[in-house]
């Protein structure tokens, strides 16, 4: 059991990572990620809502019928997105005025569906619990990877009011590159994706390595195909 | 008939599916009324710290809240908090709102007595995270261009973002969300020069 929940963990990170191989969520990736803090902050508000959503499918999963479950799902996907926003609002209230443009995003976030469709209705409550959790940090860490180049070639500044989101002692990340004018287009839709492409291409290059390296090392033919 | 031959029925799907819908309903009614009270309060303290913002410090000694005027535009009712020193009436601030990109944006003006504008914050806005939100205060400087203009300055046809003519910026990636500030704002000053004797009390 542990052995398949590390498998679960690693998928989520890198293996099966959200955005940079399933490629899903694009819309929210690259909407938000004009800064490293916003990717950040997208990313965790999403982890949230995944862990949840992954838990409360797989403790219905007996119950629910395959003819109807995805109405079932969306459906509670997008009541736990709208609790979470009126909970946020009422009682973190200064956190939500950071992270409150987010949350409504979240809703039309179709890894969330997709993981509930492809594991948690399959899978054990700690197994689903354990693969959102994953999923979701893969998810921040490309949101914040993608925010964080295009921050620093848009604007020069690298987790830009990343105090409002974290609190004031995390403002010792703000960094700034001094007279630089910025290029305009990475903060703009085009730049979204021309760092995705790149980061996708770079991620796709180094597994090709790694597994010549392996094949390599396990005395195996090196017969890697282009 | 047990439980799993029961799940795949025509009749199961529908119940499921009300069953959902019921809960869902039932979780949402339920967290609305448990969070309506603290998201009003909240709301408040907002807005007392935003009516700070917008009006120099030492401009008023009375308690705005308690100083409100509701007056009609176009059918909606607009509160007016009175700013006075010494009782008599030296500004006016009110919300005005202008459709965004994603939904209204709701900003809080600040006037003096003659129509000038003392400051401009964004209350409540969906703007996109990173394109449009640089109309807030704590990410750009931008929404502080509005302190000191009138409709005399610059003059009416100016009042449009520099894309169409007008005197004031746009920000990179994002006309309409800047465009509906201005627009919001040039209407808020037109709505307080049309009542501005009413808002004053005077004769």
């Amino acid at each position: 059991m542990s052995e398949n929940l590390r498998r679960v963990v690693k998928d989520g990170l890198w293996d099966q990572n959200v955005v940079l191989s399933q490629m899903l969520a694009l819309c929210p990736a690259m909407a938000v990620t004009t800064s490293g803090t916003n990717g950040l902050g997208m990313g965790l508000a999403t982890t949230a809502v995944l862990v949840a959503a992954n838990m409360l499918v797989a403790m219905i999963r007996h119950t629910v019928s395959s003819q109807v479950r995805i109405p079932v799902f969306v459906v509670l996907i997008a009541t736990l997105v709208t609790v979470v926003d009126m909970a946020m609002n009422a009682w973190l209230h200064d956190l939500y005025k950071v992270l409150g443009l987010f949350i409504a995003l979240i809703v039309c976030n179709c890894a969330i569906l997709g993981r509930a469709e492809a594991f948690a209705v399959k899978s054990s409550v700690l197994a689903a619990v354990v693969d959102g959790l994953a999923m979701g940090l893969g998810f921040t860490g490309a949101l914040t990877a993608i925010g964080l180049i295009r921050e620093l070639l848009g604007a020069g500044t690298l987790f830009a009011q990343a105090s409002n989101l974290l609190g004031p002692s995390f403002a010792f990340l703000e960094m700034q590159i001094p007279d630089y004018g910025g290029a305009l287009l990475m903060i703009l839709p085009p730049g979204g994706f021309a760092v995705l492409g790149f980061l996708l291409a770079g991620k796709r290059t180094l597994e090709r390595r790694l597994q010549a390296r392996a094949d390599k090392a396990a005395g195996r033919a090196v017969g890697v195909t282009a | 008939m047990n439980f799993s031959s029961f799940r795949e029925k025509v009749v199961y799907q529908p119940l499921l599916l009300g069953a959902f819908a019921l809960l869902a309903s039932g979780a949402l009614a339920w967290m609305s009324k448990a969070t309506g009270d603290a998201i009003v309060a909240a709301e408040a303290a907002d807005l007392r710290t935003s009516l700070g913002e917008v009006l120099p410090a030492g401009f008023a000694d009375n308690d705005l809240l308690g100083d409100t005027l509701t007056i009609e535009r176009d059918g909606w009712p607009v509160t007016i908090y009175r700013a006075r020193q010494h009782g008599k009436v030296r500004g006016a601030v009110f919300k005005v709102a202008e459709r965004g990109y994603a939904a209204d944006i709701q900003l809080l003006m600040a006037l003096d007595a003659d129509g000038t504008t003392l400051g401009v914050r964004v209350v409540k806005h969906a703007e996109t995270p990173g394109l449009g939100d640089k109309i807030e205060a704590t990410k750009s400087p931008w929404i502080e261009d509005f302190a000191g203009k009138s409709l005399r300055k610059p003059l009416p046809e100016q009042w449009a973002v520099r894309k169409d003519g007008g005197a004031f910026d746009q920000f990179a990636g994002a006309t309409i969300t800047p465009r509906a500030v201005v627009k919001a704002v040039k209407g808020g000053l037109a709505f307080f020069s049309e009542h501005r004797q009413e808002i004053l009390g005077e004769e």
